[in-house]
């Protein structure tokens, strides 16, 4: 009888997608600090230094979870989509597909080492903020379960759009089209509560709001929207996009063309 | 000898209406080699690809060591090691670490002691830092059948192993395929150089549009569609064939040496004695004979020209 599992199978491909990872450590890490810094230069220092205080929160304490949210939504997808869409651009795909690891496995491999990877590269960027301002976590727990959730929830969407893409382009097309306006139109930088009513309204449709809200929440105790309603949007999300996954596997759409 | 490999009636038709396979039955036994041959779109790629888990098919079944291979996925494919046709690698990856990869995903614990062995069968073991993109064609293609070996499968199957390869790396293949031979790995071929299934193969399978035409011994094969050409050579030239002997089909050399017989190894008589008698009354005198087989290539092209003779006639 085989285990119902095949546990050597994902490590080997969560161990081979983190090594990759730390082949690369300095492009890995350096460019997302760098980018980071900058933002506390012009937000924090530059802008943050007319804008006082947001709800009782220093203004470069505020951008904080924006900040370690955009990076997280950005490394998850580009890590994941990366991941997978590199074996089918190589033809190594076939190896997944003729071995014994079913879509479980390869989805627990390719989006545990994504989400590992910008978890690492967040919490990186966490402690450089450190450097420019004092950030307080009131809810360390719910930070970390709102980074992994977070983490999750994108490195599958991201697995998505890597099984999806049939060339380079397509790869980067929905990172640069669709996550990077909603993490800035998602309250990275502002409370959604400065906007006026109607457009307030209107960024409640946006996803990504509900996670930058809770996980600043993690952080201050203040959100814009329920940390209840932050963590069912974030649920909602892994479901569908497991259930996507199960499907593009069950029927081999882009997979086995 | 127990099978390894039990297919019956198995088919796969493609959403645009290809007909890929059709009720193809085979079973392979523990060590053998078997070499499927076909023509370009018969079928073969197809064949395989099901029983490694690349294609699914619409009907029939296939077992591998006796796990169905939809049922029982995982056990069957456990069994399972593909060499593809296209040279498919990760370019950044260290030969070691990409056979050690393999290893894995095939749900196996770590032995370097094993991987180190296989990486020396196949002449790889100097090469095991350097990184696959750095390889030449003929290391690569054996970086495949390390990977495909690092689980230690019970059944191998190379897909065209030598498609478009010079003629050195194909006896190169050749050798690394004995030597598999010898340490009892059952092994599945396709080919479309008949020379290669000639040279490796136990058993010779045909296919042509889907269908398996034949199944058989190679040796079987070749005595029973093989003719065989007698080749007498003769002590003092002729001008001609004698009368005598002229209504047999002979052919007489240029230089009136030699005569060459063409014969059914099929056929009740050959002939050859009542031949040699007759041409020994005429008081010609025979100094050497020598028989050759026709090649597989010549058994293969009848076999596929009679089966399309056989679809234009219904």
């Amino acid at each position: 009888m085989s285990p119902a599992v095949n546990w050597p199978g994902i490590w080997a491909i969560f161990h081979h997608e983190m090594m990759r990872f730390f082949r690369t450590i300095m492009q890995s890490m350096l460019s997302p600090v760098i980018s980071t810094t900058l933002y506390f230069v012009v937000f924090g220092a530059a802008i943050g230094g007319r804008i006082q205080s947001v709800e009782g929160v220093p203004y470069g304490a505020f951008i904080v979870p924006g900040l370690m949210m955009l990076t997280i939504l950005q490394q998850s997808v580009s890590n994941a989509s990366f991941g997978i869409y590199f074996p089918k651009f190589s033809g190594t795909i076939y190896e997944y597909l003729v071995s014994p690891v079913g879509w479980i496995e390869v989805t627990a491999g390719f989006v545990g080492a994504a989400a590992v990877k910008a978890m690492l590269i967040a919490l990186v960027i966490l402690a450089t903020s450190f450097f420019f301002v004092g950030v307080h976590i009131l809810h360390p727990f719910w930070m970390m379960a709102f980074l992994f959730l977070t983490a999750l929830g994108f490195s599958l969407l991201g697995f998505i759009i890597g099984l999806w893409a049939r060339s380079f382009e397509q790869l980067q097309l929905i990172p640069l089209m669709v996550i990077t306006p909603l993490v800035f139109l998602g309250g990275a930088f502002y409370s959604a509560s400065m906007l006026p009513p109607f457009w307030e309204a209107v960024a409640k449709l946006n996803p990504v709001l509900y996670l930058i809200s809770g996980f600043r929440w993690a952080f201050f105790g203040l959100a814009d929207v329920p940390v209840g309603v932050s963590l069912v949007a974030v649920a909602v999300m892994v479901v569908i996009c497991f259930a996507i996954i199960r499907w593009i596997f069950a029927t081999g759409w882009r997979l086995r063309e | 000898m127990t099978n390894i490999i039990e297919i019956d009636d198995l088919s796969k038709q493609y959403g645009s209406g290809t007909t890929a396979l059709q009720g193809v039955s085979m079973e392979i036994a523990e060590g053998e080699i078997v070499a499927l041959l076909g023509p370009n779109g018969a079928g073969k790629t197809t064949l395989i690809s099901i029983i490694c888990g690349l294609v699914v098919p619409t009907g029939g079944t296939v077992r591998v060591g006796g796990h169905d291979i939809r049922t029982d996925w995982r056990a069957a494919r456990r069994l399972i090691g593909l060499v593809p046709q296209e040279i498919a690698l990760e370019p950044f990856e260290t030969v070691w670490n990409t056979v050690r990869f393999t290893r894995g995903l095939y749900g196996a614990g770590p032995d370097d002691a094993y991987l180190e062995q296989v990486l020396r069968s196949l002449a790889l073991w100097d090469k095991r830092a350097a990184m696959t993109r750095e390889l030449s064609g003929g290391m690569k293609r054996r970086v495949l059948i390390a990977k495909a070996l690092s689980h230690q499968p019970r059944v191998l199957f190379l897909d065209e192993p030598t498609a478009g390869v010079d003629v050195a790396l194909r006896r190169e293949m050749w050798q690394v395929v004995e030597g598999l031979r010898r340490d009892g790995v059952t092994i599945i071929l396709t080919t479309h150089y008949l020379e290669e299934a000639e040279e490796m193969a136990d058993r010779i399978g045909v296919i042509n549009r889907g269908e398996l035409l034949l199944m058989k011994p190679k040796d079987d094969l070749m005595g029973e569609f093989g003719r065989k050409s007698l080749t007498i050579e003769l002590d003092a030239p002729l001008t001609a064939v004698p009368k005598s002997v002229a209504d047999r089909g002979l052919v007489l050399s240029e230089d009136g040496r030699a005569i060459r017989y063409d014969y059914d190894t099929r056929a009740e008589r050959t002939g050859i004695a009542r031949l040699l008698g007759d041409l020994a009354g005429e008081g010609v005198t025979v100094r050497d004979v020598s028989t050759r087989q026709s090649s597989l290539e010549e058994v293969f092209m009848t076999l596929v020209n009679e089966d399309r003779k056989a679809e234009d006639a219904a």
